[in-house]
């Protein structure tokens, strides 16, 4: 495949497919595909050489937007289709997408354990803090005193996941946050996921005005982490803790954990089995 | 010369933990085999996982045979520790031998009522003379003289067995073994009685000793599988295991995944990528893969699910067997969701099952479930070398080319070319959402009917041929059934024929989608039915009066695991026909 003149052409917009979003006004997750189509033109990577893998929920919808392949599969499994996808097919770009609640709560198991097998695989989960695509109600990182939901109008009483420090602990070896605010500095955070030859987790702070219409004070919120990524997850740590949840920025890059390769070769038939089990 | 009759015996060792009852098991169906038998050898096992009894249950014969008998004709205790947790397992008859060693204290009550006939051999003290030898190995001489064995294959047999730990070892089994084989009380008593006759190996001809979770895995590859992923669980762990290690010599691999859920969309993601993939489980995991299953129908993705049935439900009875799986695997998906489901009847099926179905699942771009069980998948079987010719079957369709490609375009057969990532200018979504013949998401009522329909036209009109079932003799009496049952059905239609009841047996390997023509045609003339299964619900009765229309007295023998069914029972159940 001749991939650097087949990609050289292409401008973001071609990375779009002509459907629709079905994305309310203002919803963040434009801004996020924006901002991948952004990061695939920079890369000059050949339409057909990218993989966008899905689950369910609003933003899991942008498989269906991008004019590369694509998987919208059930909720919660989009990471593991992209693993064997990826397993099977190393040389593809393998891209995952989707909201809070499909990696959280519903895939929260295949996300730690994604992160831990460390494959080459770039994860961007679309942060809004609740379940838009179900009219509102709270996810894993929703605040524990948030009432607006009629299923728990009490608010949830427990306290939200830590997107980042879950990365880290379960051992990726990529972690950096977003912000579909700063399309432009999400692009260059998703170049460097996409570059980085392991397990990349970027959480997007991405709003959804229509079900948390006070998070359109995130853009005034957000600031850069206080200093550049590390590769000692100690001190990712410390510093995920000391800039708090709206910090943006590569946090940690850590090029030393294996990353997942198949081990293979073509050395046998299959005719080569059956002789074991002659008499 | 010692008096014989055919051979068709049946022998079970059992002792406590680490005393070697399977390793002899083992040992002694190999040099059945290369004494030219068949035969059968199921492990039974208590709930420990290491130091708990265990049982070997070895059937051996002239002839083909792929089921436990009704009796057994010799039970080898090496010690009687837990033995009563064999004692359903085990049926013995007056006329059945035991041979025990008086120091491992008495024969147990249950055993001694039989009225059996006791040889006491001291297997313990025997080996005590030898240095490094082991009472096991004296009862593997032991059954092998009584089974006419010749000593030098044994020989051979234990530098293969034992070659890895060295030539003491090697030698110490050798001597063990041969003080067994020549044991003189043994040899006395062996005299005595009429045993079974020698095989002939160049009669018996090319065979194969196979376990059905290993022919799973060799149909599979045979297939064109090259990735799996799965997750343990008893009683398919030992087929990924077979698998692992030999996928990645043919360039493929097997990935472990976190859980079922993972492993079957780890499995659609491979196959999306082009690549035919595979996962295999049992009940508990076939049930968290349904969703997903729903996704590969409608996203129309391949994708193969081997599923090995136990006792259930929930954990139930994990190392037994039962066929108790078949609801969900048809019923089980959510949606209107058109898929395959096939059962392996044999040993030797299990390879060509498999493979039948990764051909089907690619052709057809669906959802194909192998069902198997732990009876057939943790037994070994000395059978006739496979020999199947599987119809020609297309591969995956892929697209020509070209603009204004449609991944779910409405073809003629329902099958539309898939491209595959890397393929230019073809790039789609694969989508669980209804869609257009695009791929675009759609709600509209005529795409909905329209998807619907194509993905039931490409299963129900495909042309399946002749292994839909296997259908042996003729007669008014019919016995219908599958899986592993069939094995037993073929032994007591052949045990009915010699009493002079004609009977047709029609064991069916494709279950989804279910052909009612061809049944009604295998069934003209018959006037009796009787379905076979090892299901309490009787779920192959209930499936089949959905699905068919048959026109006959038709009587169901449905009973539970954990003990297989037998040919006696069908027998039985035959002559007293109410």
């Amino acid at each position: 495949m001749d991939t650097a003149t087949a990609g050289l052409a292409l401008k973001p917009k071609d990375y779009k497919s002509d459907i629709k979003p079905v994305w309310c006004p203002g919803c963040g997750d434009f801004a996020v595909l924006n901002a991948i189509t952004k990061a695939l033109a920079f890369k000059e990577l050949p339409r057909e050489e990218v993989a966008m893998i899905t689950g369910i929920g609003c933003s899991s919808r942008i498989a269906a937007y991008t004019s590369v392949y694509g998987f919208h599969g059930v909720h919660g499994r989009a990471l593991a289709v992209a693993a064997g996808l990826k397993a099977a097919r190393p040389e593809l770009t393998v891209l995952v997408a989707g909201g809070d609640g499909d990696g959280l709560s519903i895939g929260g198991n295949h996300f730690i354990h994604a992160c831990r097998r460390n494959m080459d695989l770039t994860y961007v989960i679309m942060d809004n803090e609740v379940y838009g695509m179900t009219k509102g109600q709270a996810s894993p990182t929703t605040a524990s005193d948030w009432t607006r939901s009629k299923l728990t109008p009490h608010g949830t009483g427990i306290r939200p996941f830590q997107p980042a420090a879950m990365a880290l602990t379960a051992g990726a070896s990529f972690v950096a946050r977003g912000f579909s605010g700063d399309p432009n500095g999400l692009a260059k955070i998703l170049v460097e996921a996409i570059e980085h030859p392991g397990f990349a987790f970027v959480q997007v702070l991405s709003p959804c005005l229509t079900f948390r219409p006070e998070q359109k004070e995130w853009k005034t919120a957000v600031h850069p982490f206080a200093t550049e990524a590390t590769d000692d997850p100690v001190a990712a740590a410390a510093r995920l803790h000391a800039d708090g949840a709206m910090a943006t920025g590569i946090l940690y890059r850590n090029p030393h954990y294996p990353v997942y390769r198949p081990v293979n070769d073509a050395s046998a038939r299959v005719a080569d089995f059956e002789e074991a089990f002659a008499l | 010369m010692n008096a014989t009759q055919p051979c068709d015996f049946s022998i079970a060792i059992t002792g406590s933990g680490g005393a070697g009852a399977i390793t002899a098991g083992e040992l002694l169906l190999s040099l059945a085999g290369k004494n030219g038998c068949f035969g059968i050898m199921r492990r039974s096992f208590g709930p420990q996982i290491r130091g708990g009894e265990a049982a070997s249950l070895v059937r051996l014969a002239h002839r083909p045979i792929e089921c436990m008998n009704d009796r057994f004709d010799l039970l080898l205790a090496l010690d009687w520790r837990n033995a009563e947790r064999f004692a359903d397992e085990i049926p013995l008859r007056s006329d059945s031998v035991i041979i025990a060693d008086p120091a491992m204290g008495a024969v147990p009550d249950v055993i001694r009522d039989l009225g059996t006939d006791l040889i006491e051999v001291p297997m313990k003290s025997m080996a005590g003379e030898i240095d490094g030898g082991r009472p096991n190995m004296i009862a593997l001489g032991v059954l092998a003289h009584w089974l006419g064995y010749c000593p030098d294959q044994a020989s051979e047999l234990i530098e293969q067995n034992f070659g890895g730990k060295g030539e003491t070892v090697v030698n110490a089994a050798r001597a063990t073994f041969e003080r067994g084989f020549n044991e003189p009380l043994v040899v006395e008593a062996r005299r005595a009685r009429v045993g079974p006759g020698p095989c002939d190996a160049e009669m018996a001809g090319a065979r194969w000793a196979l376990s059905g979770n290993e022919g799973c895995g060799l149909g599979a590859l045979r297939g064109g599988i090259r990735f799996a992923a799965a997750y343990p669980i008893t009683p398919a762990s030992d087929l990924l295991e077979w698998l692992a290690p030999r996928l990645e010599r043919v360039g493929g691999e097997l990935l472990q995944a976190e859980d079922e859920l993972a492993s079957i969309n780890m499995v659609i993601g491979a196959s999306f990528g082009g690549v035919p993939s595979m996962t295999a489980t049992s009940g508990p995991g076939l049930a968290l893969m349904t969703e997903a299953m729903g996704l590969a129908v409608a996203a129309e993705v391949p994708a193969v699910i081997v599923n090995v049935m136990r006792g259930g439900p929930s954990t139930g009875i994990p190392t037994k067997s039962e066929q108790v799986d078949l609801n969900i695997a048809l019923h089980g998906l959510h949606g209107d969701a058109p898929h395959l489901v096939l059962g392996a009847l044999d040993h030797a099926d299990c390879v060509l099952v498999t493979e039948w179905s990764v051909r089907l699942a690619e052709a057809l771009q669906t959802v194909a479930i192998v069902l198997t069980d732990q009876n057939l998948a943790q037994s070994r079987a000395l059978i006739p070398q496979p020999d199947y010719v599987l119809p020609d079957i297309p591969a995956r369709r892929v697209p020509a080319g070209g603009a204004d490609y449609a991944r779910y375009a409405l073809t003629d057969d329902g099958v539309s070319p898939m491209a595959i990532p890397g393929q230019s200018g073809a790039a789609y979504v694969a989508d669980g959402l209804e869609h257009t013949e695009t791929g675009k998401p759609s709600a509209a009522a005529a795409d909905h009917a329209a998807q619907l329909d194509k993905r039931r036209r490409k299963i129900e009109d495909f042309e399946y041929g002749d292994l839909w079932a296997d259908i042996r003799g003729s007669g008014t009496l019919a016995i219908l059934t599958w899986g592993s049952t069939s094995t037993a059905v073929r032994e007591a239609a052949d045990r009915l024929r010699e009493a002079g009841v004609a009977v047709r047996v029609i064991a069916l390997r494709l279950l989804l989608p279910a052909r009612p023509e061809r049944l009604a045609a295998a069934l003209r003339g018959v006037e009796r039915v009787l379905v076979v299964e090892q299901s309490h619900g009787a779920q192959f009765w209930r499936y089949l009066r959905s699905y068919y229309d048959i026109d006959a007295d038709l009587h169901s023998l449905a009973r539970p695991g954990p003990l297989v069914i037998t040919p006696g029972e069908i027998v039985e159940a035959v002559e007293h026909w109410s």
